[in-house]
């Protein structure tokens, strides 16, 4: 039923999700960690930046994304200048745009996991003169993980169900910017509801699965 | 109990002052045509009462809209087919179809000078990025594709395409400069009969079929004397001046 650019859609869907999950878990642990423990006075407007993409219509962010990276933005003129060229209508350019759109999905569960430990764990790593490095790795981690998994599943599936941000950046290129999303959108417009169902009810199953699997493995609070 | 009653009251109410204004009209406007159809929409009230409400957007998304039960009375597509088919699955009046403007396609840049009035820059191939609207969706994508196969350069300039999912997007891939030019419809760039901003190449209109916009009253404005009287102010000369003055063919 899959034509091969809907498997070509596929795949790219997932290989974005897969890169910008990945970044997302190096990026989102610092600016995490920092929120679950400052007392700045910017908490609260760094807190906020981060959620900004749960409230902002993708169509705002997506038309930011295309002014502030287009030739003229300085975004643009900043990946020119570094010789990398315009990150509009490239999978570059979709995977810095899916790392502003997931960041909430990726920080906040890391934040509150980060915050559930409190200050104990720590201070007991430091009385055996655990270095802060090996504090992090060896005590913080483990005692963050269902917040890991949290963050990945949630950071992989929203960025799988994107559509308003690479509708408006991606321009709908085969292998390089045309995920699932804008691929459906397609089908939905040329009238082939047959490949569009295909797909759809492919996105309906891999999406409960997803949260099923979370939920199970992971029932948050429940078994505190 | 109370607000119960209450709120059937407020609903009544609603509905009550809905139908005092009958002569309105419920219209789906093809994006291409966002720029002439509220100045046509203006004059249509001025001179005979009525109300046109515009909603604007691809022709393809309406057709579903509009196949599941959207209320709109009126279309006005970007092309010649929607139209016809809905009234052949029943869903439009039929013999109520007319073609209500000829789009002109245009090769345009935001950059001044980029683009040649022979449109020669398409054969030359110095730009990094063609837009145009998704041609298997957009009519005037379908429309660019025909002139750069006809120009011989379609296997060139392909691995440079952009696509917007329609005309309007296309436009702001290239007013943002993100891509170098595109094709789009003449009405967009087109201000009382002049481009307004960059460069452009106007498509002689033998290079492509003609991009046949049609419009079509459906079920829903049947006995609507607001749909009729749009329908027939369309074809007026007052309406066709607007048109024209957008880049339009009739």
């Amino acid at each position: 039923m899959l034509e091969s650019t809907d498997l070509a859609a596929v795949w790219l869907t997932l290989k974005l999700a897969g890169v910008t999950t990945s970044l997302l878990l190096v990026l989102g642990t610092p600016i995490a960690w920092w929120l679950a423990r400052t007392r700045s006075w910017w908490k609260g407007p760094v807190g906020a930046l981060v959620a900004l993409p749960i409230v902002l219509p993708p169509t705002v962010i997506g038309f930011y994304l295309l002014v502030a990276l287009g030739p003229n933005g300085p975004g643009g003129q900043l990946t020119q200048a570094l010789g990398l060229g315009l990150l509009p209508f490239t999978f570059a350019g979709l995977v810095v745009a899916s790392v502003f759109y997931s960041l909430p999905f990726v920080v906040q569960p890391l934040q509150n996991a980060f915050e559930a430990m409190g200050d104990k764990p720590l201070e007991a790593a430091a009385t055996l003169r655990a270095s802060p490095l090996d504090a992090f790795f060896s005590v913080v981690l483990p005692l963050a993980r269902p917040g890991y998994l949290t963050a990945t599943v949630l950071g992989f599936a929203h960025t799988v169900g994107e559509f308003g941000v690479v509708l408006m950046i991606g321009g709908n290129i085969p292998n390089e910017t045309r995920v699932v999303s804008v691929q459906i959108y397609d089908h939905v417009e040329a009238m082939e509801y047959a490949q569009a169902h295909g797909l759809a009810a492919g996105m309906v199953v891999f999406s409960f699965l997803v949260l099923l699997v979370l939920y199970t493995l992971n029932p948050t609070g429940r078994r505190k | 109990m109370l607000r119960i009653t209450q709120l059937t009251m407020a609903l009544l109410v609603l509905l009550g002052s809905q139908s005092a204004l009958a002569d309105e009209v419920q219209v789906a406007v093809a994006a291409n045509f966002t720029a002439p159809m509220p100045r046509i929409a203006a004059e249509f009230e001025k001179d005979t009462g009525h109300k046109a409400i515009l909603a604007f957007g691809a022709t393809g998304k309406f057709y579903a809209q509009i196949k599941n039960g959207a209320p709109f009375q009126m279309l006005l597509a970007a092309d010649d087919e929607t139209p016809a088919k809905l009234e052949k699955e029943g869903l439009a009046l039929a013999g109520s179809r007319f073609t209500y403007a000829i789009g002109r396609l245009v090769l345009w840049s935001a950059t001044p000078g980029l683009v040649d009035d022979k449109g020669d820059v398409l054969k030359k191939g110095d730009f990094s990025k063609l837009a145009l609207a998704n041609p298997k969706l957009a009519p005037y994508g379908a429309a660019a594709v025909e002139v750069l196969t006809k120009l011989g350069v379609l296997g060139a300039v392909q691995p440079k395409f952009v696509q917007g999912e329609n005309i309007a997007q296309t436009w702001q891939f290239i007013g943002t400069g993100n891509a170098d030019l595109g094709f789009i419809a003449l009405s967009q760039v087109s201000k009382d009969g002049k481009i307004s901003s960059g460069s452009a190449w106007v498509v002689p209109g033998h290079l492509h079929t003609p991009i046949r916009q049609d419009a079509v009253i459906l079920n829903n404005g049947k006995g609507n004397p607001a749909a009729e009287a749009l329908a027939k102010y369309l074809k007026g000369d007052k309406a066709r001046a607007i048109i024209k003055a957008y880049g339009y063919e009739y």
